[in-house]
């Protein structure tokens, strides 16, 4: 019994830190339909950030904001000199992922260039580095802390899509761009501050990871694959998909390495590919 | 006219490379011998980034004490980064044969590394020195006259572990490692040592490589066992023991050497006191020599070595003296071979020397984590001397054995 | 375009001929990165039939690659199968994995086809680094013998030989195909697929056999990947071995075919070569990629082809 709740706990606090990847990729496809391939990097910036903030300040929660607010400058940049430059429409869609390969390669060799090349973790504070034990089970705080930090995101996300004008924008855009536009609606910026948006989730989701994981070359690639998978089960450009399928993910990667330890990236990347051939907008994605 | 330009452009887009080409032949070309080049293989970022330098600076600590010159040739060492991957590592090391022309490979660290170098080494027809990796076979059944080793064999260091953790009292033990060579045949080591001794080993978990977030399996371990054993390398050991403390797991825990060697130690805290561990160094070790070692890379390097330090410190002596014994000379590898099983070492680690099969016989140290004015080190606790990648089985029927993997021994009291 | 045909042949034969002859004056180390530019080229032609002719972006290609390089390690490590028998089971492995495949990514496009071919690979991927039973996952399969044909493949200039040999073979095979009235279709079907659709091609057979085709040239690639490097690890079908080809066919310009052996090499180098004397080569790898994708949508062939044009229409105007 406690085997299963330990599991299920692990799987959906990983779901947690998952959410915050996945989230910032769904939006930006929502609105932008790329696949932004330098996510994984905004991640890695983040938690790289989030260490040295915390070496320099000594402060674990300025490390968070300053971090996630740095990668959210990097994504607005990138999307305002770079990808924004190739226009909008079909047509622009598949250079603008490649533009976001292009950056893929050139964060990855900054990072070691200016953090060196070994791993390094971003530092608890001590309120959170304890273990909360009900029942005789052992709960670590910082995944209730990582659990809640997505719940508290998930939520703020929501409110601010359904009950904001901003939010009303966004989800026209995502529903139909020509028509927005035709509306007046600036979409170029809305994509801009989506993507920055989008980054900072990232970000924020790289510093939290950073204490749990920790950070070093590589670990860019490794993420990327799991962020595919949520947003591809869940559906691209949707909230509620990029939850659900933080929560999917979360707990078939926990129980896929704790039951079938052979077949567990099998067991996580072939229902993605079922799901995507059968509903190719995932579950809740629409065309 | 713009067809001329093209024309042009066409007849220069051959001509181009192929100058480019020819010139990068002439920029390659090798000066006179009187130097000795070495391709030193480590990882210098991701994971291993830590003990790769460990590793490079072992090296060259001990080519500094000899001014870089070995029986009158000069020493040349070319490090490439191996990212501790192997298919990386395979890619260097053919760059290091074939660009820089070197006579030797050295180092790498994975035991997937050593079977890979080792087959290429092969191939190739180049001496690898396996100064870290731990693969079995390399000295065992997929012998080779290109392979030697100056590290240790992964199960080395179990088989009298296994003894001793019985002689302590544990009697059942779960096992969890990294899920490749190294990991499995560090473990078989120690589950055949325990075995024998009378233990049972009642459950194997395998996770892998650089796994970090470990909230899948702990909650698998079974909870009657008195120990666990551990073989956790490079980023791994740090969140392992941490996340291990965290779930409020009681029982004793033991490990494999790298699992809490002198690269991790620093990075951790209270969760890697009584960790007890085999290997053959530690920083701790009580010897003169030992600790003007210790000493010495500590003022050069600002922390204290460990045994990627020690082995590769050493590897270089072994090589420079080899290289006395043939007088430089490097094209006879078989006499290359037979001078360098006839050395002695009065070495770091303690007193070393080749077995029949260019693998090191050497100290074990039973070594347990303690905090000494504020810092951890791996207290010795126990030695045995002079042990082979043997142990006390005889070589030819331990041969006649498959080599130590993830079902070799098998597991006969796991569930 | 057509007529500006048989110069170009003529040039890469020209091409192949000096490559042909030059190697085995050139530096050890360059030979072999040309052995690797040439087997990547082989992966990235077989992408630009399916990116660049049909306008399919696939980020799958490592999954046929790395069932050609697998099925190689096994059958020669494990069953010391023959050369012969194993390269016909090998690509016929990656001709059936891309036919399942490509049953299950034909009916997505755009961006839903390069998430589902990723996803594809990264099945194929995960399979490879944890069904340890049959792959040995992280310790990779060593000890692949070369291949023997009678000739010592152990020499690296044979093996150059070798490797250059299957290379013209596979550019003719494609260079027929893409010439074809199949391969002027896939064209047509980039450009207008509805209106091909409307005049009665079966548009989804062809898009399906330009799929198994790709799919087949990259376990070709892998076949020979296999051979070259005598090992095999899941690294060899991650997810940056797809990228790279992607990348490798955008530099060197889609639907060109040598563009994207072009773009095989450049790569190769910079990995291999330039990385010796400089470590920051991955800025020069995105920025060069980045300013290609928003100024040489043709690629570096691209560049050969403006001057072409500008040529041509200045011959009409004299």
């Amino acid at each position: 019994m406690s085997f299963w709740i330990e599991q299920t706990f692990a799987g959906l606090s990983y779901g947690g830190l998952l959410f915050l990847l996945a989230s910032g990729l769904s939006l930006i496809f929502g609105v932008m339909r790329i696949i932004n391939m330098a996510h994984g990097s905004y991640f890695i910036l983040g938690a790289y950030i989030g260490v040295t903030v915390q070496e320099v300040t000594g402060s674990w929660l300025l490390a968070l904001l300053l971090a996630s607010l740095a990668v959210a400058i990097l994504g607005i940049f990138m999307h305002r000199f770079f990808l924004r430059v190739l226009g909008h429409g079909v047509a622009a869609e598949l250079p603008q992922v490649m533009i976001t390969v292009g950056f893929l390669f050139i964060i990855q060799q900054a990072s070691i260039d200016i953090w060196g090349g070994d791993p390094m973790i971003v530092k608890v504070p001590s309120y959170l580095d304890w273990s909360m034990e009900i029942g005789g089970i052992f709960f670590p705080v910082y995944r209730i802390f990582m659990l809640v930090v997505a719940c508290v995101m998930a939520v703020a996300l929501w409110l601010g899509l359904e009950k904001t004008r901003a939010g009303a924008m966004v989800r026209a855009s995502v529903d139909d761009s020509e028509m927005t536009r035709g509306l007046g609606i600036n979409t170029e910026r809305l994509s801009m501050a989506i993507f920055g948006l989008g980054a900072f989730l990232a970000g924020l989701g790289g510093v939290i990871g950073g204490g749990f994981i920790g950070v070093y070359p590589g670990l860019d690639f490794q993420i990327l694959p799991l962020a595919f998978a949520v947003v591809i089960i869940g559906g691209l450009g949707t909230l509620r998909g990029a939850a659900l399928g933080s929560l999917i993910v979360g707990l078939m990667d926990t129980f896929g390495k704790a039951l079938f330890p052979e077949l567990s990236y099998f067991t996580l990347f072939a229902p993605m590919a079922i799901v995507l051939a059968i509903k190719p907008t995932g579950l809740f994605g629409r065309a | 006219m713009l067809q001329k330009k093209f024309k042009l452009f066409f007849y220069t887009a051959i001509v181009a490379p192929v100058a480019f080409c020819l010139a990068l032949g002439t920029a390659s070309k090798v000066e006179a011998q009187k130097e000795i080049r070495i391709g030193f293989l480590s990882p210098l970022t991701g994971g291993g980034a830590q003990l790769g330098r460990d590793s490079v600076n072992g090296l060259k600590m001990y080519l500094d004490e000899i001014g870089y010159d070995m029986a009158g040739l000069k020493v040349k060492i070319i490090v490439e980064d191996t990212e501790l991957k192997p298919a990386v590592a395979v890619t260097k090391a053919e760059k290091l044969i074939r660009h820089d022309k070197v006579h030797m490979i050295v180092g790498g660290v994975m035991g997937s590394t050593g079977y890979a170098l080792g087959a290429l080494a092969n191939r190739e027809k180049k001496l690898y020195i396996a100064s870290i990796p731990a693969s079995d076979d390399l000295t065992q059944r997929k012998l080779s006259k290109w392979v030697l080793r100056t590290g240790w064999a992964g199960s080395q260091p179990g088989h009298p572990f296994g003894k001793w953790a019985y002689e302590q009292g544990h009697r059942k033990v779960v096992m969890i490692g990294a899920d490749y060579a190294f990991g499995h045949e560090n473990i078989a080591g120690f589950h055949r040592g325990f075995e024998d001794a009378g233990g049972k080993v009642i459950q194997k978990i395998w996770v892998p490589v650089m796994t970090t977030d470990f909230g899948p399996y702990l909650p698998l371990v079974k909870k009657d066992a008195d120990a666990i054993y551990a073989l956790m390398i490079a980023a791994m050991p740090g969140p392992f023991l941490k996340q291990f403390k965290a779930s409020g797991l009681k029982m004793a825990i033991l490990g494999g050497g790298v699992t809490a060697d002198e690269t991790v130690l620093p990075n951790m805290g209270d969760e890697a006191l009584g960790v007890v561990t085999p290997l053959q160094y530690s920083a701790a070790l009580d010897t003169p020599k030992n600790k003007a070692f210790v000493k010495k890379f500590r003022k050069l390097h600002k922390k204290v070595p460990s045994y990627f330090t020690e082995s590769n410190y050493t590897t270089a002596k072994w090589i420079h003296e080899a290289l006395k014994r043939v007088k430089g000379d490097l094209s006879n590898i078989d006499r290359f071979r037979q001078e360098f099983q006839k050395i002695e070492i009065d070495a770091v680690r303690g007193p070393v020397k080749m077995d029949k099969y260019l693998n090191p016989v050497h100290n074990i140290y039973i070594r347990k984590v303690e905090r000494i004015n504020g810092e951890l080190w791996n207290t010795v606790v126990a030695t045995y001397p002079n042990v082979s990648q043997f142990w006390t089985f005889d070589p030819k029927e331990f041969l006649k054995n498959p080599v130590y993997s993830r079902n070799f021994p098998p597991c006969n009291y796991c569930k | 375009m057509f007529s500006g045909r048989p110069r170009a042949v003529f040039t890469v034969l020209l091409v192949l001929v000096v490559l042909a002859a030059v190697t085995p004056f050139l530096p050890e180390y360059v030979c072999i990165l040309l052995i690797q530019a040439l087997i990547f080229g082989i992966l990235a032609m077989g992408l630009d039939l399916l990116l660049g002719y049909t306008g399919l972006p696939s980020l799958g290609q490592a999954a046929y690659f790395g069932v050609g390089a697998y099925a190689v390690a096994i059958l020669t490590t494990r069953y010391e199968f023959g050369f012969f028998p194993t390269v016909v089971l090998a690509i016929l492995l990656s001709a059936a994995v891309a036919a399942i495949f490509g049953l299950i990514a034909i009916r997505a496009k755009g961006v839903y086809f390069l998430m589902l071919t990723l996803a594809l690979a990264m099945v194929v991927w995960g399979l490879a680094w944890r069904w340890t039973s049959l792959t040995d996952g992280d310790n990779g399969i060593t000890g692949i013998p070369r291949p023997e044909l009678g000739f010592d493949l152990n020499s690296y200039i044979n093996l150059f030989y070798f490797i250059l040999f299957v290379f013209i073979l596979c550019l003719g095979a494609l260079y027929v195909l893409v010439n074809s009235p199949f391969g002027r279709s896939l064209v047509g079907i980039r450009e207008r697929e509805e209106r091909m659709q409307m005049l009665g091609y079966n548009v989804w057979l062809h898009k399906y056999l330009a799929f198994i085709f790709s799919g087949i040239f990259a376990g070709i690639a892998g076949v020979l990947w296999a051979y070259y490097k005598n090992f095999v690890t899941p690294d060899d079908l991650f997810i940056d071995v797809s990228v790279e080809a992607l990348l490798m066919v955008a530099l060197g310009g889609p639907a060109t075919l040598v563009g994207a052996t072009i773009g095989a090499g450049v790569i190769v180098f910079l990995r291999n070569y330039v990385s010796i004397y400089y470590s920051g080569w991955p800025y020069i790898l995105g920025a060069m990629y980045i300013f290609t994708i928003l100024y040489l949508p043709e690629g570096l062939m691209g560049i050969a082809r403006r001057l072409r044009r500008r040529a041509e229409t200045e011959k009409l105007d004299e």
